[in-house]
């Protein structure tokens, strides 16, 4: 167990803000908390690094309660990224990213290898970037950086906080799946604040969808989906395109068949998800569609009658 | 595109040289007098190029007032100002150089107790001179380094030739002062030190309390913008007592030097006057430091003191700078007045002279407390274009 609520409670100005929470977060979970402003979503995600506190119940990390670390310790423990990033301007990108191993006293070398590796792992070219000032980069370059500043003492627990909510569509695109790998390839334990449902669709190993101060429904992507708990649940994630959103999450493989008769006119690779081949089919007027491999090769067929009816 | 007359032509030079050949023969140069005490009789320019001048150095001032006429008409090539610039610091020398040489000659025909003074005319041609390398400097268009140092250049043919001034009535009155001058020149800086650098540490701290407490800086501000108000001989004056009576009631810090007159009422007065441009330039400073700048450096477990020193500090560095580069200049200065609650310093030298009327020893004493707050001043800007060099 990585993270446990239990029985969280927060007052903002007298009144309830977070009321009886309890989460239970695994060791390499990617947990998105998701919903409206005023949710509570982000002070939830701000009381694991007690830069908000809590006023009642407990959480533990790692099984001790938070409050009995060191309050410095413990944020060092674990990656912080915010939306408006908090680059430091007067430093350079090596020296944002090396903020925490410096703070932890390691030793130059071990500080540079570390720094280079997450340049690399964020996509940009230390020898081009190391040196560079904060305001020298883009919006998308900068929060790169400070992703690479949140993993830099390599932490149990990685927190987020709307880190893409300022870029725009394309880069936020480009980071979502630089996280993505990010998580699969370390298996660190990222908590995610976002409002963006399909930011969350996208990322989540688990969604735990908020709403004024307690959770609406905690669950998988396609748990949410299909199984939306309440009305809130079903509204917020778009009722209406509920669907859609369903056939996003999965694969056309399982739908494969083998080819009878003659071959169809056009293809799709088998990665593909249900929503893009139907996305096909609308445009191309065809009900049938090839499946192909990265290769080309021609794996089989995919019927529209097939991916609506499952 | 119609240029306007500012524009084409240099007309604040204009107005220099103007004022410069005003001064040159409605001002004496020089004032010869018998001895120490008596005021002397006017000598024009003329006079002295008259007794002085070889053809050569007439010729020599005919193309310097040539040239900056030229330079009125035509201000806009650099070569033209670097010019002006060079010929103002020759003619800085060359105007020392000739005073010494004319009071070399009436020591020599008359008695050997008799003055030259130098007169209002010089000072003036003095004062212009400045101005106009200033703005040829200025016109130049140099990195703030650059400029700098030709300030410092400028200077330059004068210390050189310091030497040939020697029977001027102030480098008497400086041989006469020179054993008591080096350690006027060390007390005044002694004062102006143990004035800003406690004003600076507390200042910052009292600053950064401020971003944290707003009731401190609605406490702290009007109580230092009073005693901004205050003359500073009043400040002085003030402290006499109280600091009288604590020697007293504690004999122990009598001894240790705290007494009602001396250097305790002087840096006590002075620390307070540095206050207010230190703790307002150390909070606009701080309050300028993006806030989620700080709030990521907390996010990622830096205390309250690394925060400052790492995150805060260097980037409130450039505001902080400029408000003790005032405290400094502004120190340094106040610092002679506070001659009168007998701390000592330059300041003393200048009172001395006041009270005896001897007018040259003013100016000795006054000379190193202008040059002293000159290069605070230019010490402070290559530090600060220093820093903004780094983004």
């Amino acid at each position: 167990m990585m993270i446990r609520f239990e029985h969280i409670r927060k007052l903002y100005e007298g009144a309830a803000a977070i009321t009886d929470l309890n989460l239970d977060i695994q060791q390499g979970e990617l947990v998105v908390l998701l919903g409206p402003s005023g949710s509570g979503k982000s002070t939830v995600l701000k009381m694991v690094n007690r830069m908000v506190s809590h006023e009642g119940g407990q959480i533990l990390f790692k099984g001790k309660d938070i409050n009995s670390f060191n309050v410095q310790d413990l944020r060092r423990r674990m990656g912080y990224a915010i939306q408006s990033v908090g680059l430091f301007p007067h430093r350079t990108v090596a020296h944002n990213i090396a903020t925490v191993p410096k703070l932890l006293g390691w030793d130059a070398q071990r500080v540079q290898a570390r720094t280079h590796e997450l340049l690399k792992l964020l996509a940009m070219d230390p020898e081009q970037y190391a040196s560079r000032y904060p305001h020298q980069l883009s919006g998308g370059q900068q929060q790169r950086v400070g992703v690479a500043r949140a993993l830099a003492a390599d932490p149990d627990v990685l927190l987020m906080d709307e880190p893409f909510g300022a870029l725009d569509p394309v880069t936020r695109a480009a980071l979502q799946v630089a996280l993505k790998k990010i998580h699969r390839s370390t298996g660190k334990t990222i908590l995610f604040v976002t409002h963006d449902i399909d930011e969350a669709l996208l990322l989540a190993t688990r969604i735990v969808l908020l709403n004024q101060g307690h959770i609406s429904q905690a669950g998988t992507p396609l748990e949410l989906l299909q199984q939306p708990a309440n009305d809130f649940v079903a509204d917020f994630l778009g009722r209406a395109d509920l669907g859609l959103k369903q056939l996003s999450l999965r694969s056309i493989a399982p739908y494969t068949q083998a080819i009878e008769g003659t071959e169809p006119s056009h293809t799709i690779t088998h990665t593909a998800t249900l929503r893009e081949a139907i996305s096909h089919m609308a445009t191309l007027h065809v009900s049938t569609l090839g499946v192909t491999d990265e290769s080309g090769t021609v794996l089989g067929q995919v019927l529209a009658a097939d991916l609506l009816e499952n | 595109m119609p240029v306007s007359l500012v524009q084409r032509y240099n007309l604040v030079l204009a107005l220099y040289v103007a004022l410069a050949i005003g001064a040159a023969y409605g001002l004496p140069f020089l004032r010869v007098a018998p001895n120490r005490l008596l005021s002397g009789e006017p000598v024009y320019v003329w006079e002295v190029l008259q007794l002085q001048g070889s053809p050569w150095v007439v010729a020599l001032i005919v193309s310097i007032v040539a040239l900056l006429c030229f330079a009125v008409w035509q201000p806009r090539r650099h070569i033209t100002q670097a010019l002006v610039f060079l010929a103002m610091a020759a003619n800085l020398a060359g105007m020392w150089v000739l005073a010494g040489y004319f009071a070399h000659s009436a020591t020599q025909a008359e008695n050997p107790f008799t003055r030259t003074a130098l007169g209002a005319g010089f000072w003036t041609l003095f004062a212009m001179a400045w101005m106009i390398a200033l703005d040829a400097i200025e016109r130049l268009q140099l990195t703030t380094l650059g400029r700098l140092l030709l300030q410092s250049v400028f200077l330059l043919p004068l210390l050189l030739s310091l030497n040939e001034g020697q029977h001027l009535s102030i480098a008497k009155e400086y041989a006469n002062q020179s054993d008591v001058f080096g350690a006027a020149i060390l007390r005044h800086l002694q004062i102006v030190f143990l004035a800003v650098v406690p004003a600076l540490l507390i200042g910052l701290l009292l600053a950064w309390r401020m971003t944290k407490k707003q009731n401190l800086r609605q406490a702290l501000f009007p109580v230092l913008n009073v005693i901004q108000t205050i003359p500073s001989i009043a400040l002085f004056g003030l402290l006499m007592a109280p600091l009288a009576w604590i020697a007293i009631q504690l004999p122990a810090l009598g001894r240790a030097g705290i007494s009602g007159v001396g250097l305790a009422p002087a840096v006590i007065a002075l620390f307070m006057y540095a206050l207010l441009p230190i703790v307002r330039s150390a909070l606009a400073g701080l309050e300028q430091v993006p806030a989620e700048a700080i709030n990521a450096a907390r996010g990622m477990g830096m205390s309250a003191g690394q925060l400052l020193w790492q995150i805060e500090l260097p980037l409130a560095m450039p505001v902080l700078l400029i408000g003790l580069r005032t405290a400094v200049v502004q120190t340094t200065g106040l610092a002679a007045v506070s001659a009168l609650v007998g701390a000592g310093g330059l300041g003393q030298m200048m009172f001395d002279g006041l009270f005896s009327a001897a007018n040259e020893l003013v100016i000795l004493g006054v000379i190193p407390i202008v040059l002293l707050a000159l290069l605070a001043d230019t010490f402070f800007k290559v530090l600060s274009s220093l820093i903004k060099k780094r983004p």
